[in-house]
């Protein structure tokens, strides 16, 4: 985890910098501040990461390990979901919505709604029962 | 939506034939140097490289860092353009053997690191050479011209005389007249939306922005026509906005600045045309056809 | 259904849980619902195969259109509306969705070791977004007022509601909402699962180079992209909700787009590079049968490309005459060092090798050669005096067509590298290899005209032109040029159908390669693996079957003097 936490905080720090000495340089206060704003988009989960490398050490896949040294479960991965299509049907009438009219988004926010209540509850029952 | 495209046998006598037609045979030289260059190298006379030194004190030098620029370039991407096809011939398969599993080499790794770095340290210092004098603006110019774009055309106004203002059109071509061997100040807007003022024998192009007044100068160093037109999309009739530029020497330009009464005059005189007729030059629609979309 | 996933060794017997054949629902149905990465990875790489073969019909138009001055095929505002969609479906709905939606959602998870995307419904739902979002661009030629067409740029105030009325426009904002979004989620799903889901003994630096850099392109991803949502929806407000953000009469500001467009679009050329470049590092390499020379190298390229390329975006702003000229130009310059150096690790990855010339090698040397094209002309327009004189003009057409006509002939290196691996079976090698001709040299008759034409002064963008024979003559040359890149799509795409009922005869490893994809079978299983090597390099399948294999070699010492051979570069 430490690389990952150093990779990102680099990337802020560097831009974060190139920020500042751009900001001074060319008084152009648009580019500073997407430059700044990138800087702590990458320092702040390069913090989180670091936070979270010193609590959990090096993991298997940290350092020089064998697979039985990772053996045993990795996670838990849904199978199928009906959820991540009904939610993008959902957006695109959104966002059609905004081009044609809002009869659009009468059938976009409910679809959204729906499909956001479905696959929170398919969450936390771990998975779709339904399916199978 | 096919366009109704008109007679294109009109074209001959139209006002958008470059005037550099005489160029064409130069043209085909200038090609063939591209592809042969790095024999050229060896020679004392370098190429163009597909540009011309232009018409004005910066183009000249924009002329001499292109040269620069090309050689480097052809010399870096001919090295590695030999390298990559060496590599890949040389050490074609030749048997079912495992190679040397080289990974790293500092040596080389670092030579790839610093004589890159050292050559585009050179690039940048030679570029801020030819920039900062191109960019720069004289403390006081003997000439100013504000040029205002808007779709799709140029307004050409002179604040020597408020009465001279030249606007044209798609139809009807607008005609920018600068003085030679004079500091000209260009101060350049736009109306409506962003255009491209681009004049290819200036070696030089500034985005005209609206809400937007951009500053540069001009010292012209010969007389002459220059076609060019507008370089960044605008809408509709993007393709077909173009103007001239007409350069003439110093005292006839402020001779005829001075006694013009119009727009029309001071192009006739700059022309050294006093007929107003004359000076209608030939409408864009005979050699351009207009779409209509 | 849900798999709990444990994972099993090489040397254990192949019985771990999750691994038998995944039962989903059939069909239609199976398609709609499946969060699989392999699945949704096909999907996307069909679907932006689709959008390529849309965009390079619109480009035969295009090129069509400029074998005579005065246009032969289209209107004006046809035009504008073919070269605006032709490079919007190019760059936002064929070269990145392709990289980092297709085949790095197929891929990265299997050169980690890992079963799966780490959100795998994320996965499934930015695929979606990616989908209806490429349906809503091109929906705009169908609308009366016909699609966007301002440029792929949508350059303010050309782009607002006086200049570009119509549902057109509106279109492609929408569209450009929906896949940008579609970007971020998939850059979140490949940082997540970079981070979380590498096997065990897969350090970071014994990723695969491809995996790097789909690393650093979904880091790239997700400093650029939010950039640019925000920008569309000013852009949004200000067509519709009278806001004046980017409107020079009510106070705004044309160049502030401009400047918000770049900070996402030059983040973006690398977001469009980056895969590329990993495809070809991972395909050179194993076709020489060596490991990649400078491997950490071309890591910390990798790294400060991303670092720098925030840092150049008004390099393409040069003649706006507002932007600070010397920090760019030398941000500019800084970021061709990276690159450079890239070219020497893949000339090193193939010195003293066995080349061995496979299609995808073909197309990964004409990619290094295409890509030396473009990055040359590329130092030249870092110049800010040398691009005064060039922008807006072919010779910048033609600078990143070398760019982008690379990065397709590395996307076709990837594909006939992969093929085997994604379906089991071999794309047809012989007319692969004349599919690479027919591209290559096509690209290289469609591109150089464009340079010469670009110094003479055409402008880009012209639906017609003056009546020059020189510059009618390299237009058609080049125009040639791009029928024959047209003709090795249709190859292309010949060569594809007509494997499609071939027998499966791949196997686990066709090509001798190095990363563990190839050490499962083809196409993997569900979740990928039904036992894994154990990682001690980051070339695990190569260490597994050539356990005898000369040890890596470190300046050029003798290997039998570097103690412990492939150890000494484990971290």
């Amino acid at each position: 985890m430490k690389a990952e936490a150093r990779l990102l905080i680099f990337l802020g720090v560097f831009i974060g910098i190139m920020g500042i000495v751009y900001g001074i340089w060319s008084k152009e206060w648009g580019g500073t501040a997407m430059l700044i704003g990138t800087g702590i988009l990458g320092v702040f989960p390069g913090l989180y990461y670091r936070w979270w490398s010193k609590r959990i050490g090096y993991r298997p896949e940290d350092r020089d390990a064998t697979m039985e040294e990772g053996a045993g479960r990795i996670d838990t991965f849904p199978g199928s979901s009906i959820w991540p299509f009904t939610l993008g049907m959902g957006c695109w009438f959104l966002v059609l919505s905004l081009v044609f009219g809002t009869w659009f988004a009468v059938v976009g926010i409910p679809v959204v709604m729906f499909a956001l209540a479905g696959g929170t509850a398919e969450s936390r029952r771990g998975g779709d029962p339904a399916g199978h | 939506m096919i366009p109704s495209v008109n007679d294109p046998a009109n074209s001959s006598d139209s006002g958008i034939v470059r005037s550099r037609t005489s160029n064409s045979s130069r043209k085909g030289l200038k090609w063939l140097a591209l592809v042969v260059a790095p024999i050229l190298l060896s020679g004392c006379q370098l190429p163009g490289f597909g540009i011309t030194p232009g018409v004005t004190t910066s183009s000249h030098k924009v002329y001499k860092l292109w040269q620069g620029f090309m050689v480097t370039g052809l010399i870096v991407g001919g090295f590695t353009f030999v390298l990559i096809i060496f590599a890949a011939v040389r050490y074609r398969k030749r048997n079912d053997e495992i190679p040397r599993q080289t990974q790293y080499n500092t040596l080389v790794e670092v030579l790839y690191t610093v004589i890159p770095t050292l050559i585009v340290a050179a690039l940048f210092y030679f570029t801020i050479v030819v920039e900062n004098p191109e960019v720069a603006l004289a403390s006081n110019p003997q000439a100013t011209v504000k040029v205002v774009a808007f779709q799709w055309g140029w307004r050409f106004s002179y604040p020597g005389n408020p009465s001279v203002n030249v606007v044209g059109q798609t139809t009807q071509n607008p005609e920018l007249v600068l003085p030679v061997n004079e500091t000209t100040r260009v101060i350049l807007t736009s109306l409506d939306v962003v255009h491209g003022f681009y004049i290819k024998d200036f070696n030089f192009s500034q985005y005209a922005l609206p809400g937007v007044t951009n500053r540069f100068d001009f010292h012209v160093t010969k007389a002459g026509e220059f076609q060019t037109q507008c370089t960044q999309i605008c809408g509709l009739y993007h393709s077909l906005m173009y103007f001239k530029v007409k350069t003439i020497p110093a005292a006839q330009y402020h001779q005829c600045l001075t006694s013009a009464t119009s727009g029309d005059s001071f192009v006739a005189c700059a022309n050294g045309t006093s007929s107003l007729k004359a000076t209608v030059r030939p409408s864009a629609t005979q050699g351009v056809p207009v779409h209509h979309g | 259904m849900v798999d709990t996933l444990e994972r099993t060794t090489a040397h254990e017997d192949d019985h771990g849980h999750g691994h038998e054949e995944h039962h989903g629902p059939g069909g239609l149905l199976n398609w709609l619902t499946t969060t699989d990465h392999k699945v949704i990875g096909m999907n996307y790489t069909v679907t932006s195969v689709v959008m390529l073969l849309i965009g390079g019909a619109f480009a035969m138009l295009i090129r069509a259109q400029l074998t005579v001055p005065d246009g032969a095929v289209v209107s004006l505002s046809k035009y504008n509306e073919l070269f605006t969609m032709h490079g919007s479906v190019m760059i936002y709905l064929f070269a990145g969705p392709f990289a980092f939606g297709g085949l790095a959602n197929y891929m990265v998870p299997i050169q980690i070791g890992a079963p799966d995307m780490a959100f795998p419904r994320l996965n499934a739902f930015s695929y979606w977004l990616y989908l209806t979002g490429s349906i809503t661009m091109l929906l705009g030629f169908l609308t009366a007022s016909g699609a966007a067409n301002f440029g792929w740029v949508g350059y303010a105030p050309l782009s607002n509601a006086v200049n570009s009325p119509g549902a057109g426009a509106d279109l492609w904002i929408g569209a450009l909402i929906l896949t940008g979004f579609s970007a971020i989620f998939t850059g979140v799903n490949l940082v997540a699962t970079i981070f979380y889901l590498r096997a065990p003994g897969m350090t970071m630096f014994r990723m695969p180079i491809f995996t790097w850099n789909m690393l650093v392109t979904g880091i790239l991803i997700l400093l650029a992209f939010p950039v640019l949502t925000a920008g569309l929806v000013m852009l949004y407000a200000d067509r519709h909700f009278g806001t004046h953000i980017y409107d020079a009469n009510g106070g705004g500001s044309p160049v502030l787009w401009q400047h918000i467009f770049w900070f996402w679009g030059h983040p973006e050329v690398y977001i469009l590079a980056l895969p590329f470049f990993g495809m070809v590092t991972e395909i050179i390499p194993v076709f020489s049968r060596k490991p990649l020379f400078g491997y950490k190298g071309m890591v910390f390229a990798t790294i400060s490309i991303a670092a720098l390329s925030t840092g150049v975006w008004a390099h393409h702003m040069f003649t706006t005459g507002v932007v600070l000229l010397p920090f760019f130009s030398f941000m500019t310059y800084l970021i061709s060092i990276p690159t450079g150096m890239k070219f020497f690790n893949w000339i090193g990855s193939m010195w003293g090798g066995q080349v061995r010339y496979t299609a995808a090698m073909l197309f990964a040397i004409g990619f290094l050669l295409t890509f030396l094209i473009g990055g040359i002309t590329g130092i030249l327009l870092a110049s800010p005096p040398l691009d005064f004189f060039t922008h807006d003009t072919y010779f910048v057409v033609a600078h990143f067509h070398s760019v982008v006509m690379a990065l397709v002939l590395g996307a076709m290196a990837g594909i006939y590298y992969w093929y085997p691996k994604m379906t089991g079976r071999f794309l047809n090698e012989r007319l692969g290899k004349l599919q690479f001709w027919m591209l290559f040299i096509g690209s290289m008759v469609f591109i150089m005209p464009g340079y010469v034409l670009g110094l003479q002064g055409m402008p880009r963008r012209m639906a017609v032109y003056i009546i020059d024979p020189t510059w009618q003559n390299l237009n058609i040359v080049s125009s040639i040029g791009g029928f024959m890149i047209g003709l090795s799509t249709l190859m292309f795409a010949v060569n594809v159908i007509s494997t499609i009922k071939a027998p499966k005869t791949a196997g686990p490893n066709p090509w001798d390669a190095h990363t563990l994809e190839w050490f499962t079978t083809s196409p993997p299983p569900h979740h990928n693996f039904y036992s894994l090597p154990n990682i001690k390099s980051e070339r695990p399948t190569w260490d597994y079957f050539h356990p005898d294999a000369p040890a890596l070699i470190h300046d050029d010492h003798d290997p039998s003097h570097v103690p412990g051979g492939a150890k000494a570069d484990a971290k």
